[in-house]
């Protein structure tokens, strides 16, 4: 790599900072607390700016270019949500500050509530849950929580598709809950054949992400629901792919019980670097009670004179608090302002544009690139990275390769259900151009593969940094330089 | 791929190697392709342990994939493979043999009905895409 390490760029007694003459006297720091093994790097204030500039564009981004990651819904994040998240009124208030001093948090709280009650059809929405994954545990912990108000405590298991995101069998066994897979059919769907074989009167509930990993909309959706209601089970929605349903479909019109949504995904907040992420939970009337606290709910109505007072609620039956304060309020800021810039018009636009993308990228690759499901797809879609007549070129080949024609590369092995899967999602925000030249690009590679595989297998040539050896770091887990000495 | 003669297969990917009373797990050629350079082995069982059929008996961590291996008929460890928490790549290098995970008492032989011989597990992966 070009860039040295801050280590190596460390020069003896060059320093960023002048201190005062001190106006009080010095006194030792205690001798247990200095680590002379501890190497500490001297650099000026432009010697540290430098390296970490250097080190940034390095960094792929969406602000750089199309990144195509199944699943993750990386679209543009709009330079307005950052202006809205500054605004003094939002930025500089304190969580701590009386519920009076900041009624205008508390109103883009409620609206927000609001808004994404009426997106997705449900009777209640929480903010609070940090990220998509906790918004799964406290959609799970409804679950729990339901059963356990009815006295039903005979339920012990959690149904996953095949095709789900690792995250839900990890979240139902978290919880408590023995997690029993559900094959999918061969349209990709869930097999409701097999889906009825395990419902019974143990089964908690489902976990169903529509659509689907695959990208594609499960056509059982109704009688997947109707099935584990019958058998007394709650369905949880993943909302990781809402992007495909704006203005569309609505969740809970379809039946499902709990869902969480990712503002960073749907509703343009950052991810990763930028983030952090923010996973709002919404319900059915039924589930309303159990509900984190605390909500924002209107205390007072507003009258000719004055506007309504909110204010914080606390759900009667609650699962309790998952977060302190009161989930991430920046990126509520945010996700408020991208759901009020589009309107209900723009929102259903989003999704229109982010099916079609995909389908056009889809149409432009599946000669070359075979599709496991012959469908048309959602906002995503799952190809298979390899070819019989070049078996030694693999997923991960084509997606190393595809950094070196300036890609990000797609998902890949996810999901376990397709052979050396890529998984692909342009989303709304590429123009035809951009389509155009990433489409390009995995057909020029699909010719690589076949006349120069080396080039495959030995990229990225064009980055920092070369092929990683992913074995060496999954199993030698040393992450800094300085070894810690662990007999102190 | 290799699948010997004389072993006993499942449909997810583990064999059998069956002497009288005893038999002994690991996966298969086919399973450490699918999931390419494994990077951690863990046995969830210890010697003495009874396990029921279809129990969770280790995990197998790839620089792809987590899977878990299940023991597909009951009975009761009598040994397990220590060296695979050193050396997991034993797993792709020589998946039937030194890769081996589980020695077992088997409880009742009638559960071995349930797996198949090598034709047959041959033509099951043939049916799963390549």
């Amino acid at each position: 790599m070009s860039e040295p390490t801050i280590y190596e760029l460390s020069s003896a007694g060059r320093t960023g900072v002048r201190f005062p003459e001190a106006d009080v006297p010095l006194s030792a720091l205690p001798s247990a607390f200095l680590r002379p093994d501890l190497p500490m790097p001297e650099l000026s204030e432009v010697d540290v700016v430098r390296h970490f500039t250097h080190l940034s564009s390095m960094n792929y981004c969406i602000d750089g270019g199309l990144y195509p990651l199944g699943s993750c819904t990386m679209k543009y994040n709009p330079k307005v949500n950052e202006e809205t998240a500054r605004m003094p009124g939002f930025a500089l208030t304190h969580p701590l500050q009386p519920e009076e001093t900041v009624q205008g948090n508390l109103a883009l709280m409620y609206d927000l509530q609001e808004h994404l009650k009426e997106i997705a059809g449900f009777a209640a929405v929480t903010l609070e849950p940090a990220a998509g994954a906790q918004g799964e545990f406290v959609g799970v912990m409804i679950i729990l929580a339901y059963h356990r108000s009815r006295n039903d405590t005979k339920r012990t298991k959690i149904l996953i598709p095949d095709s789900a995101h690792g995250t839900n069998p990890a979240t139902s066994a978290m919880s408590g809950y023995e997690v029993v897979p559900v094959p999918s059919d061969a349209r990709g769907n869930v097999d409701v054949v097999k889906l009825r074989e395990v419902c019974d009167d143990a089964v908690a509930g489902l976990m169903l992400t529509n659509p689907n990993t695959l990208g594609l909309f499960d056509e059982n959706v109704l009688e997947v629901i109707k099935i584990v209601h019958e058998a007394g089970g709650l369905v949880y929605g993943d909302g990781a792919n809402l992007n495909a349903l704006l203005g569309i479909v609505r969740p809970g019109d379809l039946g499902f019980d709990i869902m969480h949504f990712n503002l960073h995904k749907t509703f343009s907040t950052p991810h990763g670097g930028g983030g952090p992420g923010s996973g709002p939970v919404g319900v059915a009337p039924h589930l309303v009670d159990f509900l984190p606290t605390p909500l924002v709910a209107i205390i007072e109505n507003s009258t000719d004179e004055m506007p309504p007072l909110y204010g914080f609620v606390k759900p009667p039956k609650t699962i309790g608090r998952v977060k302190s304060f009161f989930g991430q309020f920046g990126m509520l800021v945010r996700a408020y302002t991208y759901i009020r810039m589009h309107g209900p018009e723009g929102l259903r636009k989003v999704s229109e544009y982010a099916v079609l993308n995909a389908n056009y990228l889809l149409s432009k690759l599946e000669k070359t690139y075979t599709l496991p499901y012959k469908r048309t797809c959602m906002h995503e879609f799952v190809v298979e990275g390899c070819w019989v007549d070049v078996p030694d070129v693999h997923a991960l080949d084509i997606a190393k390769r595809l950094m070196d024609y300036k890609f990000h590369p797609p998902t890949n092995y996810f999901p376990l259900i397709v052979h050396e899967a890529l998984m692909i999602e342009p989303t709304e925000t590429e123009s035809k151009q951009s389509l155009d030249a990433f489409a390009d690009a995995l057909l020029a590679i699909a010719k690589e593969a076949h006349t120069e595989p080396q080039l495959l297998k030995d990229a990225p040539h064009n980055t920092p940094v070369g092929r990683l050896d992913e074995i060496k770091a999954a199993k030698e887990l040393v992450l800094c330089c300085w070894q810690p000495d662990t007999d102190q | 791929m290799n699948t010997p003669e004389e072993l006993k297969y499942t449909n997810s990917d583990e064999w059998l190697l069956l002497d009288g009373k005893t038999a002994t797990l690991g996966v298969t050629d086919y399973a450490q392709d699918q999931l390419s350079d494994v990077v951690f082995v863990e046995i969830a069982v210890a010697p003495g342990e009874v396990v029921k059929k279809h129990a969770h008996v280790a995990t197998i961590e790839s620089v792809k994939a987590a899977a878990d291996v299940n023991i597909p008929i009951s009975g009761k460890v009598i040994e397990i493979n220590e060296s695979l928490s050193n050396t997991p790549e034993l797993v792709n290098s020589d998946p039937f043999t030194k890769a081996w995970m589980v020695k077992f008492e088997i409880a009742d032989p009638s559960e071995l009905s349930s797996l198949m011989d090598a034709k047959a597990y041959l033509d099951y992966c043939s049916t799963r895409s390549h």
